[in-house]
This record gives C-alpha cells, structure tokens and sequence, in this order.
C-alpha cells in the first residue's frame, strides 16, 4: 500500500513538472506567434498608411477637378448649387417594373459582365 | 531497537543471592546499560537532524549557484510581457479634416547616402547621379567622392524610380536609408493652416521630422508622441469646402487684378474655423524659403488671414450700432445726425457721399455713414467703446491653434483720444486681421456670447460670456440682412441663404506715414443665414481694381463682396445647409444632399 503511494505521487510529479514544461513550450510558442504577427501588423499598417496617402493623393481635390472637367462631356458634373436642393416629391423615381434587358449587343455591357464572370475567385 | 532489559531479571538475582553476591549490583548495572542505550538513541537523533539541516543549506546554496550561474551565461533581455497590447508606434501622427479625410500623412521612401570608400568607379557613379538628378552637379559630387571622407548624405528623400535607377547604376558605395517623409496630398490646399515640415536630426535608418509652421509646429510634441500610437489629430476644417474656397477666391483675385486675398469661414457657435485661405499660397511639399529681402507680408508663406492685421474700415460699424443698441442710448430707427463734414481735433471725417441730414441707425450701417457712426460712438464714451471691443476679442491675439497668431497682436493707439474713438468706431485706427473679425462677428451674431476661434474639430457650442443680450444679436443680423438687401452689399445676395454683411474699403497705410491714395484693402464680413445666423465669412481683398459698369472699382461692394456670394453660393450646400426657397414644411427633405 505504501509503495503504491509512493509510486502514485512520483507520477504525479513526473507528470505535473511534464504538462508544466509543455505549457512552458506551449506559452513561447504562442509568443514567437505574437511577435510575428506584431511584425505583420507592422508591415501592413505601413502598407495601410502608403495606401491610405496614395487614396488621398489620388482623390486631391485639384486632381478630381480636372478630371470633372475633362470628363465633362460624358459626366457633366457641375459644383453643387443651391438650386440643385429639392423636396423628395420632385424626384422621378424608376418604374416599379424594370424595363426590359438592355439589348445584349450593346459593346459596354458585354464588356462589363465579360470581365466581372471572368474575375478569378 | 535493542530489547528493553530488565532493572532486576530474577534469573540473575536469585543465582547472584545463590552465590551470595549482591543482587543490587545486577541492578545497578543494568541501569547503567540503559543510560547508555538512551545516550545513543539521542546521538542518532542529532546526527540525521543535522544531516537534514546541511541538506537543506545544501539546497539552499545548490539554488543559489545555480541561478548565479544561468544569469551570468545567459544574454541580458529584457522580461518578455506576454500582453498583446499594440507596440507604441513611432511615426509621426496624421492629420485629418473634420470628416476624416487625410491633410497631412507620412509616406516610406529612402534616402541616398554614399560611402565613397566603397566606391568602384567614383567617375562613372557621379555622371550617372547627374544624370538621374539634375540638379546635382557632376563637379560638387566629383569633390564629395574624392574629398576623403568615409560618409556623405545626397539626397534626402527619393523617389522609387530614382532609387531604381541609382539602384541600377550597380554601385556598391551608393546606399539607401529608410526615410519617413511628411505628405500633403492635397497639395496648396489649406497650405497656410498645415504649415509645413523638415527633417530633423539625420541617421542612416531614420530621420526626426520636426514641424516649422502651422499645426505642424504648434502640435509638434504631440504629434510626434509614441503614447499617440498614431492616432490623428482631428482639425475643424472641411476639405472640400477649403478646397473650393480657395478656387473661387483665386478666380475672384485674378478677375479683380488683387495682389492677395484672404477668406474665412467661421462656425458661429462653436467657434470652429471651416475654412482659412489666404492667397497666395504655397505647397506645403516644397515649402518655400522665407524671404530675405523686402515684407515678409508679401511672401506666399505669409497667412493673411491669420498673421496679417490690415484696418479693415466699415466693418467695425456694426459693432458701434450694436453697443449703442446695447446700451439702450438708441433704438434701430432713432434719427441720427449725418450733416457733414464733422470736424475733430483738426481732421474733417466725410460720407463717400452725402446722405441727408439725418438717418436712422439702421440707415447709418445700411448706407455706411462715418459721420453716424462717429455720433454713435460719442454717445458710447472712450473707456465703454474700449471694453466692448476687448470683450469680442480685438485687442488680443485670437488664441487659435496656430503658431504664427501669437505675433498677430492687433494694432490700436496707444494714446486713446477722441479722435481715435472716432476713427475706430468705423474701423480706421486700428488694426486686426480677418480671423480676428470672423471671430468677433460670430461673437456677436451668435446670440451674443463670445466665441475664441479654434481649428480643432469640437462638437459642442462654446459657451463663452455675453458680449450682448440676443436681442441685439438678433437686431444687428437684421441690420447685416438689410445692407444686402437694400444697401451696400447687393451684389451678396445668393438665393435660398439669407445673406447679411457689412462691406468695409480701407485705403491702405503707407508705411512712411499716412494712407496711400487708390491702393484699398476690401473687406465683406458676412452672415448666413441671416435669421438664423450659423456661419460667418469674411474676405478681403488686397488692392482689387476692375473696371465694371465702364468705371473703375476698388470698393469692397464691387469686389469683395460678389466673390463673397460666391464663395456662399458654393460652400453653403456643402456644409449641408438647406436653402430657404424649399419649403421647409415638406417632411421628405433632401438636406443630407451633401452627405
């Protein structure tokens, strides 16, 4: 009976200091995996802030203004006036019913939806 | 465990009394044996006591050595926190408009340095730098190679095609460092206000950027922060409308042949500063040098609405009606007095035009007479005329979030005279910048309580101490309204915002003593909506000249005033305000429209 004592608390000793070393293992792995992604994070804010200075670089008020006015023939878009304030009654909305599908020969439309099927997922 | 003996065995005492011997003897002995048996037991005892205490000292000490030990073979490192809290980050933070969008942000590039030891052909590596930057010459980078030195800096930022290209040049000597440079993608768009930026101190990894004007320098602390951890600081100003304010007061300089111009655009309540021009401008990327020579004031660094104090004439008036209004000594249509001229103390104060003997003091703003405002003032007294202009804030620098106000002190006479009284009650004498006008506008149009300008975004109104009760409030937006209507300004109208304003047409000082004749600064301090005042825009122009109507105009009605409309006419629906023209009991309204 003694001996069997003795030997069950040698297991357990044996077995707690194990599990108490594989957490250990365990803890600095998951450490080394936080510092990685620390670093990743990094990298992609640094990739987040290129790209956030390049949107806004992009979308300069000087730059829209010239491309609203080379555009200007297909868009027609125009600064924003008083006038162009109106009550919700005045608005045409769409048929409730949509109209038929534009005819499929039209060139834009097939390139648009050829290049929207075509997009790799 | 030896077997305890007996005192008296009676086998032995009765062979020992057979024998005749002693039988306390036996006994003697035995408890002299088990004295001795007891002896040992406690020599045992102490022994393996002391055997435990030396193991546990052994212990001990063996812990001891052993920690000793892995401490001096290890590295040093710091005890690793097992917290994901984000790192502290080390860049400098960005700037945004009140919606967030980017004003000023950093962008990675790198800069060039060479080592000319490591240089192969010395020769071909300058001609092939001279080529990819102009402006560096082939002679003075020639000399850096050959001068001995082991280091030298080129370039401090590069773009990636150049870094390409001297990447391609194949030369080991020539070496890039990262490089954190400041951007301001917006270009000269709010220039004035963001300032600019340089690199400080230099290493090969990383360079500090300091700030030199504007935000940049006045948040220069915090913004460079690491505790920050990037978050931005938030400025009241709205992008889009900066960036069409600035178009249509370029537009309005040009048309109107003005040297500068300058516009503000004003929250009333909350004091916040939508938006600050002042042309001409600069871009902030490549901030130019200060002038060495001739007026600072002329450079393009130098922020005419914020920095530069002008007497800014007629727009004071409103503030002499308003005190007299306050003071209960008039009502709006008490007739005043205009017969001219009026002398004082030797000077002649005159109408542009005569205006009838006497108006009301509604007329005297409408129609802009000196002399009315002149007789207000002396209603008003010196030392009330004096506080009422301390408490809008127009002898103190304006306090706004900006690095160059704390010079922009107003100009106003030392010596206090009559005269100046006088002159000051229709805006001659002293001296204050726009800023300070838009500030002192939203004051009293508000409702009355005073507003300190800021260019932080701030969602609650300032609830600063009354300048005047609402009620005067209400009648100086009215009288504002009626110079629009039937006055000075008609040109202000724009359809759907009730616009109020007073024009104001200063000829300027002349630095060697008196004014200069045809040379005028044209102010329009407005309001909008006049019967609910919510901003406030004031605009001057520097020496505006045109030729309209087939005579030649400098007076702020026919300059400063239509690029006022429209600036209004532009700005308003961006800020979300609704014209009055749509009925605004229809419940579906499209206010959001700029949203």
């Amino acid at each position: 009976m003694r001996g069997f004592v003795t030997f069950l608390a040698a297991f357990a000793v044996v077995a707690l200091g194990y599990w108490a070393y594989h957490q250990n293992i365990l803890t600095q792995q998951s450490l080394r995996e936080v510092d990685r992604l620390q670093r990743e994070i990094g990298l992609e804010r640094e990739n987040l802030g290129v790209l956030r200075a390049e949107w806004a670089y992009l979308n300069r008020p000087d730059r829209l203004r010239e491309l609203v006015d080379l555009n200007f023939d297909r868009l027609g878009l125009l600064p924003m006036s008083p006038s162009q304030f109106a009550v919700m009654d005045e608005v045409v909305w769409r048929p409730e019913s949509l109209p038929e599908a534009a005819a499929p020969s039209e060139p834009e439309n097939i390139l648009f939806s050829a290049s929207e099927t075509e997009e790799p997922l | 465990m030896t077997r305890r003996i007996a005192l008296r065995p009676l086998a032995r005492i009765l062979e020992a009394r057979a024998i005749g011997e002693n039988p306390d003897r036996i006994e003697r002995e035995n408890v002299a044996l088990r004295h001795e048996q007891a002896r040992d037991k406690m020599r045992q005892r102490a022994e393996s006591r002391l055997l435990m205490v030396a193991m546990v000292f052994f212990a001990a000490f063996l812990t001891v050595g052993v920690k000793m030990t892995a401490l001096a073979g290890s590295e040093p490192e710091e005890p690793h926190i097992a917290s994901t809290a984000a790192a502290a980050l080390g860049t400098r933070a960005d700037i945004v408009d009140r919606r967030g969008r980017v004003l000023a942000t950093n962008l990675i590039t790198n800069s060039l340095y060479v080592q000319p030891n490591d240089l192969i052909d010395p020769a071909t590596a300058a001609a092939g730098l001279a080529e990819i930057f102009p402006d560096l010459e082939l002679d003075w980078l020639m000399r850096r190679f050959t001068s001995g030195s082991s280091f030298a800096w080129l370039r401090g930022s590069i773009s990636p095609e150049q870094q390409q290209r001297v990447h391609d040049l194949g030369e080991p000597g020539l070496l890039f460092g990262p490089r954190d440079m400041r951007l301001y993608p917006n270009g000269a768009v709010a220039a004035h206000i963001l300032g600019g930026a340089r690199f400080g101190e230099q290493a090969v990894n990383s360079a500090e950027i300091l700030g030199v004007a504007g935000i940049e320098a006045q948040f220069d602390a915090e913004l460079r922060d690491p505790a920050r951890n990037g978050e931005p600081l938030q400025l009241s100003l709205d992008l889009t409308v900066q960036a069409a304010v600035e178009e249509v007061l370029e537009g309005g300089m040009t048309l109107m042949n003005a040297i500068g111009a300058a516009a503000v655009l004003m929250d009333v309540n909350t004091g916040e500063v939508i938006s600050l021009a002042s042309l001409p401008d600069f871009d902030p990327n490549a901030r130019p040098r200060p002038l060495l020579v001739g007026d600072q004031a002329e450079s393009p660094l130098f922020n005419r609405a914020l920095q530069g104090v002008y007497e800014l004439g007629s727009v004071f008036k409103i503030f002499t009606a308003a005190q007299a209004l306050e003071l209960d000594l008039v009502e709006p249509d008490t007739m005043i007095d205009t017969t001219g001229p009026l002398r004082m103390a030797g000077f002649e104060i005159e109408d542009f035009s005569n205006y009838g003997p006497e108006n009301s003091v509604t007329d005297v703003i409408v129609r802009s007479s000196n002399i009315g405002t002149v007789r207000l003032a002396e209603m008003i007294g010196t030392e009330r005329q004096q506080e009422f202009l301390d408490s809008l804030g127009l002898f103190d620098p304006t306090g706004i979030e900006v690095v160059e106000q704390r010079a922009a002190r107003p100009l106003y006479p030392s010596r206090w005279t009559n005269l100046s009284t006088a002159t000051i009650s229709y805006g001659h004498g002293i001296s204050v910048s726009p800023l300070h006008l838009a500030a002192a506008y939203a004051s009293l149009l508000n409702g009355g309580t005073r507003v300190q300008p800021t260019i932080l975004r701030r969602d609650t109104p300032q609830e600063g101490e009354r300048v005047v009760s609402e009620e005067v409030s209400a009648i100086a937006a009215s009288m504002l309204r009626q110079v629009v209507t039937d006055g000075t300004a008609s040109l202000g109208e724009v359809e759907g915002y009730e616009v109020g304003g007073k024009t104001g047409s200063a000829d300027k000082p002349d630095p060697e003593g008196g004014y200069y004749e045809g040379r005028l600064l044209s102010t329009f301090a407005s309001v909008f909506p006049a019967n609910d005042p919510q901003y406030v825009l004031v605009v001057t122009l520097d020496e505006p000249n045109i030729v309209m109507l087939g005579e030649e105009r400098r007076t702020a009605g026919w300059t400063a005033v239509p690029v006022a409309a429209e600036i209004i006419r532009r700005a308003a629906p961006l800020l979300g305000l609704r014209p009055e023209s749509v009925d605004p009991e229809l419940a579906y309204q499209l206010s959001s429209a700029s949203e």
